[in-house]
């Protein structure tokens, strides 16, 4: 028998037979193994989102109307109801039956409005119910909390209305991702229009909510106004969930100020604006001057708190029902239909966010979170309600259009109580996402 | 001067508030010996009063209206209180002025609930030790809590004031002042309830038989009971009328603070400090401690004081107490021989 001796060109074709052949089993078998090594990949016919809202606290009504936009998302995932903007999004993976053929099942907790609660929700329902994302929250300091949780733990995280700088710049995630926007925009948005409006020689007193999103808005939209000229008298912090402000406002009756920046939200903003009116603030003559009220992060279900003290008041939103797109029709048609009030833009935002997951699972092919995560870096799309935006790689910050709005003299009922000022386009909004540092973290898979 | 006076009338009006709950907590310890942690359940219970009688007030009839649609399409739907479509105008007056209308409904209220929890439960404790009384009423503080939270939820329930009072009064112009000083009207008209409600108490315990016996009661409770009146049964009434005070303390309180299951605590950690203050017992002292330490706190606020002790409007009223408990050990106007044996 005559063996064939070994030689350079056959030992290179033998080892690349070889390599092929032992290589060709993993590329059909990777993601079941990559998939092992996630957290939660679900095994039966359905899979699990975890909700974290806020029922209770100073931010209740917009953690209300959360968990009903989550609702109906999960409806509109798994093909029930009308289908909302899996219709108008652009692109999509969505077919309307699911994620990848499982149903979407779905768990919720009470975040309290507060840090350790929110923290709590979010760990039982990844480690009790199996959740594979968790939503919601309507304070950055959940937001910045759960993240940071959810990235220990490998599970990613669709925040809800957060508006904190910090949430997608010093603090932001791998496993974190906003679309709403945040206090820079808002600051960069708002500061022309009230320069416009109310001149460049103002003196502004600042109450801020003592916390990660009041400390950013203030520093925002001070840099904001003091850019237009405007001196800053003094910035006053209050307790979050703060309900009797007078402690607060009467010192500024006579600070020498002529404008008072609210850097409040949900019930603290309802209660501070009322009382700030109540103490004769708007009707107040002040270096020659109206005296104004700016609140930078307005939402319609404040002004419903507030009532006609609102009306006139210059803010920011991340979106609104009455704007005339074909996307913003449809929701506002679906939700209302569904609950009997148009969403409010916490709504807005988690719906989409809930649909967008759900999107880079059925793009990505797979539920293993690095791959999600990767699907939805740099993915642009359309057809959400706020025009042409881009889930932005570098710190997961959605880059999008944002709105001036202003309380309305008119209202035409009690839905109707702002006006869109001015839609401040993308290129406007968009900053270097280095100014505000942080680190998004690996993309390593966890086992929970 | 402005911002002074300001300041001035921001505590006595805070101090209303104090005032109304410490002179409450002073009559059931004057009369019947009890530290009552549950007296700002009451307080909270007398503000959901308010709530319930607003509630009540606006059941409303619903009728879809074909010809009219919703920004989203849905046929709308009209509502209407019950009370404005039987009463018409008066209906929504009324509904306007809910929350001073609803002291009719909290008056008998709170009176049936303080003599139930006298009755019930707090006369077995008379005997038992100030730790026993304080444990017991603590619990029961948040039992009513709870009950609270299951049929209201745990989010404030915001209560408008009528719209006459709704606005701003300018003390300022009223005083020959200038039009810079101005104060809300509810405020102003809280203020003046709680000074009508203490100066109510003060009458009945002073100008009425009533509360002649009460008043030697309070001082020497066996001798009255000697002379054959049923002492205990009008420690039970003064009980109810102590419900009643903090209960009519929390009604008018809603349009400042939106009502929550949870609001009495917070009135009554600091209420205790002012009747400590205010010396235990002395219904003047509660009185007076009342306005002292809203006053206190008021100016404690101002950006001038906490530019030079930052956080002192949130720690004022401990270290006033402080101070005052090491120079007069019996507070203010406190007896001697309460709380010494």
């Amino acid at each position: 028998m005559k063996f064939k001796t070994m030689n350079r060109r056959l030992f290179l074709r033998n080892s690349a037979i070889a390599g092929v052949g032992l290589a060709a089993p993993m590329h059909f078998i990777r993601g079941a193994y990559a998939q092992d090594m996630s957290c939660n990949v679900p095994t039966g016919d359905t899979v699990t989102f975890g909700w974290s809202v806020p029922l209770t606290g100073a931010y209740a009504d917009e953690g209300a109307d959360e968990l009903k936009a989550f609702q109906l998302a999960v409806k509109h995932l798994n093909g029930e109801g009308d289908g909302g903007l899996i219709a108008t999004m652009k692109p999509t993976a969505l077919k309307g039956n699911g994620i990848l053929g499982k149903k979407v099942a779905q768990v919720h907790g009470d975040s309290q409005t507060k840090t350790d609660a929110a923290r709590d929700n979010a760990k039982r329902m990844i480690e009790r119910d199996g959740a594979i994302m968790i939503s919601g929250g309507s304070s950055s300091a959940e937001a910045v909390a759960v993240q940071s949780l959810c990235q220990d733990m490998g599970v990613i995280h669709m925040s809800g209305l957060t508006h904190s700088n910090d949430t997608t710049g010093k603090d932001k995630k791998r496993y974190g991702f906003r679309h709403f926007f945040n206090a820079y925009q808002s600051g960069v948005a708002l500061g022309p229009v009230i320069g416009e409006a109310y001149g460049k020689d103002r003196r502004a007193y600042h109450l801020t909510a003592d916390y990660t999103w009041g400390w950013t808005q203030e520093e925002s939209i001070k840099a904001a106004t003091e850019a237009l000229g405007w001196e800053t008298v003094a910035a006053v912090r209050t307790p979050l969930g703060s309900a009797d402000f007078s402690q607060y406002i009467t010192p500024v009756l006579n600070s020498g100020a002529d404008v008072l920046i609210l850097n409040h939200y949900g019930k603290d903003m309802v209660n501070s604006l009322t009382q700030a009116v109540q103490f004769g603030l708007r009707d107040k003559q002040v270096n020659g001057k109206n005296f104004e009220i700016v609140v930078p992060l307005f939402s319609e279900l404040m002004a419903q708190g507030a009532g006609d003290a609102v009306k006139g008041i210059f803010g920011t939103s991340n979106w609104d029902w009455k704007l005339d797109d074909e996307a913003t029709k449809t929701i506002t048609k679906s939700f209302g239909a569904e609950y009997g009030t148009p969403p409010s833009q916490a709504a807005h935002t988690c719906y989409v966010q809930a649909l967008l997951y759900a999107d880079a699972c059925e793009r990505a092919g797979t539920f293993y979170a690095p791959e999600v995560i990767k699907a939805l870096e740099g993915f642009e799309f359309d057809g959400m309600g706020n025009g042409a935006t881009l889930y932005r790689a570098e710190d997961h910050q959605c880059m999008k259009p944002c709105l001036v709005v202003r309380g309305k003299q008119e209202p035409k009922d009690k839905f109707d109580l702002m006006e869109i000022v001015q839609v401040v386009s993308r290129d406007v909004t968009t900053y270097d996402p280095s100014i505000f540092g942080g680190e998004l973290g690996p993309y390593d898979a966890k086992q929970c | 001067m402005d911002a002074i006076l300001l300041q001035i009338l921001n505590g006595l009006d805070k101090g209303g508030a104090y005032a109304l709950i410490a002179l409450g907590l002073t009559l059931v310890f004057g009369t019947l010996g009890v530290v009552n942690f549950a007296h700002g359940a009451l307080f909270m219970l007398g503000a959901f009063c308010a709530v319930t009688f607003n509630k009540l007030l606006n059941l409303e009839s619903v009728v879809i209206d074909p010809e009219q649609t919703t920004a989203w399409g849905s046929p709308l739907e009209v509502r209407t209180p019950y009370v404005e479509a039987w009463l018409g105008d008066f209906g929504a007056v009324l509904n306007d002025y809910s929350v001073p209308a609803s002291i009719v409904l909290a008056i008998p209220v709170m009176l049936l609930v303080g003599i139930a929890m006298e009755r019930g439960l707090i006369r077995y404790f008379y005997k038992r030790p100030h730790a026993d009384q304080i444990l017991v009423t603590f619990g029961l503080a948040i039992v009513i809590q709870e009950i609270i939270k299951h049929f209201f939820g745990a989010n404030p329930i915001p209560q408008p004031a009528p719209d006459a009072f709704a606005g701003t009064a300018y003390v300022g112009e009223i005083f020959g002042l200038g039009q810079t000083l101005a104060y809300p009207w509810w405020r102003i008209v809280y203020l003046l309830f709680s000074l009508a409600v203490i100066g109510a108490v003060f009458a009945f315990l002073q100008f009425t038989t009533y509360g002649m016996v009460v008043r030697a009661g309070m001082h020497d409770r066996q001798t009255v009971g000697f002379l054959g009146i049923d002492i205990q049964r009008r420690f039970t009434v003064v009980f109810g009328l102590a419900a009643v005070v903090a209960g009519l303390a929390g009604v008018m309180y809603t349009p400042i603070l939106p009502p929550d299951y949870h609001m009495g605590m917070e009135f009554l950690v600091l209420s205790f400090v002012v009747v400590v203050v205010g010396g235990m017992g002395s219904l003047g002292g509660a009185v007076a401690a009342g306005f002292l330490l809203g006053i206190l706190q008021s100016f404690a606020s101002m950006n001038e004081v906490k530019a030079i002790i930052p956080g002192i409007d949130q720690i004022i009223i401990y270290l006033v107490a402080v101070v005052i408990l090491l120079t007069l050990p019996r507070g203010l106007l406190g007896r001697r021989g309460v709380m010494e044996d």
